[in-house]
């Protein structure tokens, strides 16, 4: 054991809320992920999958950003979000990203629903397909860029679990909401992204050091787990759905709640690793040579 | 707009007020805090509470030495710690200390004043969105308060544990290494009142050259265990502009021993999210290829 000011942590824990900010990143994920599936479905002229897709994303976009501004201490001071342009706050890049985003993704949606300007629609579809993978990826810069041990040391694999997940979720909505016939794409994308989902989440675990601990105690032990186990069964609910509406339904609402349980593991992973000194004490101490 | 304006500290030289883009400036300040003369008085908290208006923030009995602060926070930007420890020359080799004269363990008492470092490379500054955590002339890492919208990134990003949010107002706060003290040439009121010139205020690089005078003083005098801590313009966060003499390791005192700014690995993590949302994008469009309709 390494000593400590009484077991006091080094660093502060965030201060974010676990339900706006993990769930920010499971929106945000299952967003961007949804405009790129909706898209591609609809170029390949499958409007039963397009739709529920774009629907889905537009939902969860609007919804990822009332969370994030629930969130702020002075939420009527949103806007100043888009004050400047800052490529060092990943919170700031966020931020025009999805003031790109969003909009798109509602007009999209939007378009396609009531049929209404449908050259703005394809426009807006397109944009919408174009920014929602950098809006599924860049929050796992967003915590990895702090000094949050179970954050910070993930940061190459981060990236990739947060794509995975978020690919996951957008399959599972697709499953579960779009006709049999025109599903197979979705069915696939759930089960390579679940598979990749829990084989990153474990080659994270394995590469980042000893706050991995934190991934498999407590809250976010459980949480892990439960992850995993929801994400395999959502993805055998995909394969086992392709004759049976009830079969995928279940297997979409697996890999959603798997992608969310994903999301909330990972941040409880990380406060506690800002809570314990150890986690920040032991690394830096190896790092010194000492 | 300077280059490291546009891309951020960690990128940036080892004056961070030119590299932010100040063509003139004053020198850079800082503090230089010696511990082996702190007496534990916390002179300093008060003054730091009376200047700056620092509100309340519990009067709580810890049980933790003399220490009812606990830590830096958004109500408390000076904060004593007090270590008691059994001296190490009374600990034998199996870790149980020898009893002195009378029956009492030898024990020797650290207090050390902490404080916002005011980092030359400060991840608080650099992750801020809003812009609202600035770089002053002096060099230092100021708040603005009618800017910050609480978002609360700078509270994990700092490697210290320094900045935190004011619950009931939402915004975050700090030592601001009394902004508007140094624009009338006054010293920030926690040096101004240490009594024993443990807190020692002015232009950087004389307090660099005074603190390796007193290290070299002390280890003359005997004093092997004692170090500097923070003032390394080589370390993980290009040096302190508050920076400390101690007479343990810094985890004893609360403090990280190596702490580095989490932007400098930021290039590579932005790198890994662009490979992440390419992938992304190309295996959604890889799932629609050969799929019977
Ligand atoms: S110590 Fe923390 S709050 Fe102070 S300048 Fe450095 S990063 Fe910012
Ligand atoms: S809480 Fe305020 S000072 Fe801190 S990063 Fe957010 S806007 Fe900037």
């Amino acid at each position: 054991m390494s000593d400590s000011y009484y077991g006091r942590p080094i660093i502060k824990k965030p201060v974010w809320e676990p339900l706006d900010i993990a769930g920010y990143l499971f929106l945000g994920g299952l967003a961007g992920a949804s405009s790129a599936l909706g898209a591609a479905a609809q170029i390949t002229g499958r409007p039963g999958l397009a739709r529920p897709s774009k629907l889905g994303a537009s939902i969860a976009a609007g919804a990822s950003l009332i969370a994030l501004i629930h969130d702020l201490g002075r939420p009527a001071r949103f806007f100043n979000m888009l004050r400047v342009f800052k490529p060092t706050s990943p919170m700031s890049v966020g931020s025009w990203l999805l003031s790109a985003y969003a909009p798109a993704a509602v007009a999209a949606a939007a378009s396609d629903i009531t049929g209404i300007a449908p050259a703005i629609g394809a426009a807006a579809t397109t944009v919408a397909a174009l920014a929602g993978p950098a809006v599924a990826s860049y929050t796992a810069v967003l915590l990895a860029d702090t000094a949050v041990p179970a954050w910070h040391s993930a940061y190459p694999h981060l990236p990739f679990v947060f794509a995975s997940s978020a690919a996951a979720a957008a399959g599972g909505l697709a499953i579960a909401a779009s006709p049999l016939a025109q599903s197979s794409p979705a069915r696939r994308l759930s089960v390579v992204a679940a598979l990749s989902e829990v084989a990153m989440s474990r080659r994270m675990r394995v590469r980042m050091g000893l706050s991995a601990e934190t991934y498999k105690q407590g809250t976010a032990g459980v949480l892990t787990k439960v992850a995993e186990a929801l994400t395999v069964a959502g993805a055998a609910g995909a394969v086992l759905g392709r004759r049976s509406r009830a079969a995928s339904a279940a297997g979409g609402v697996a890999l959603l709640a798997g992608s969310a349980c994903t999301r909330f593991a990972i941040f409880h992973a990380g406060v506690a690793s800002a809570r314990d000194p150890k986690y920040t004490v032991i690394p830096q101490r190896e790092s010194l040579g000492v | 707009m300077g280059r490291s304006a546009l891309f951020g500290s960690f990128i940036g030289g080892n004056n961070p007020a030119s590299s932010t883009g100040y063509a003139e400036h004053p020198p850079r300040v800082g503090f230089f805090t010696d511990t082996s003369v702190c007496i534990g008085c916390k002179a300093c908290e008060v003054a730091c509470k009376e200047w700056n208006h620092v509100p309340e923030d519990g009067l709580n009995f810890t049980g933790m030495s003399f220490d009812n602060t606990v830590g830096l926070s958004a109500d408390s930007w000076r904060h004593v710690a007090f270590i008691e420890q059994p001296r190490r020359s009374a600990v034998n080799d199996a870790g149980e200390s020898d009893c002195g004269p009378g029956g009492k363990a030898e024990m020797r008492w650290l207090m050390s004043s902490d404080v916002c470092k005011h980092c030359t490379h400060a991840a608080c500054l650099d992750v801020c969105p809003t812009g609202a955590l600035f770089r002053t002339e002096f060099g230092t890492v100021v708040v603005q308060e009618d800017i910050c919208n609480g978002c609360g990134y700078c509270v994990p990003a700092c490697p210290y544990g320094v900045i935190d949010q004011r619950k009931d107002d939402g915004r975050v706060w700090k030592c601001t290494l009394c902004y508007d003290r140094l624009g009338d040439e006054m010293e920030p009121a926690c040096a101004k009142a240490c009594p024993t010139a443990s807190i020692q205020f002015g232009p950087l690089d004389d307090l660099r050259d005074r603190a390796s005078a007193r290290l070299a003083q002390m280890h003359a005098a005997g004093v092997a265990e004692a170090r500097l801590y923070g003032h390394d313009p080589n370390d993980g966060v290009g040096g302190g502009g508050a920076f400390f003499l101690l007479l343990d390791e810094p985890e004893v005192y609360g403090l990280p021993p190596a702490p580095v700014v989490t932007t400098s690995d930021l290039p590579a993590m932005w790198g890994r999210a662009a490979l992440a949302a390419a992938g992304l994008m190309v295996g959604v469009a890889a799932m629609f290829v050969g799929v019977r309709r």
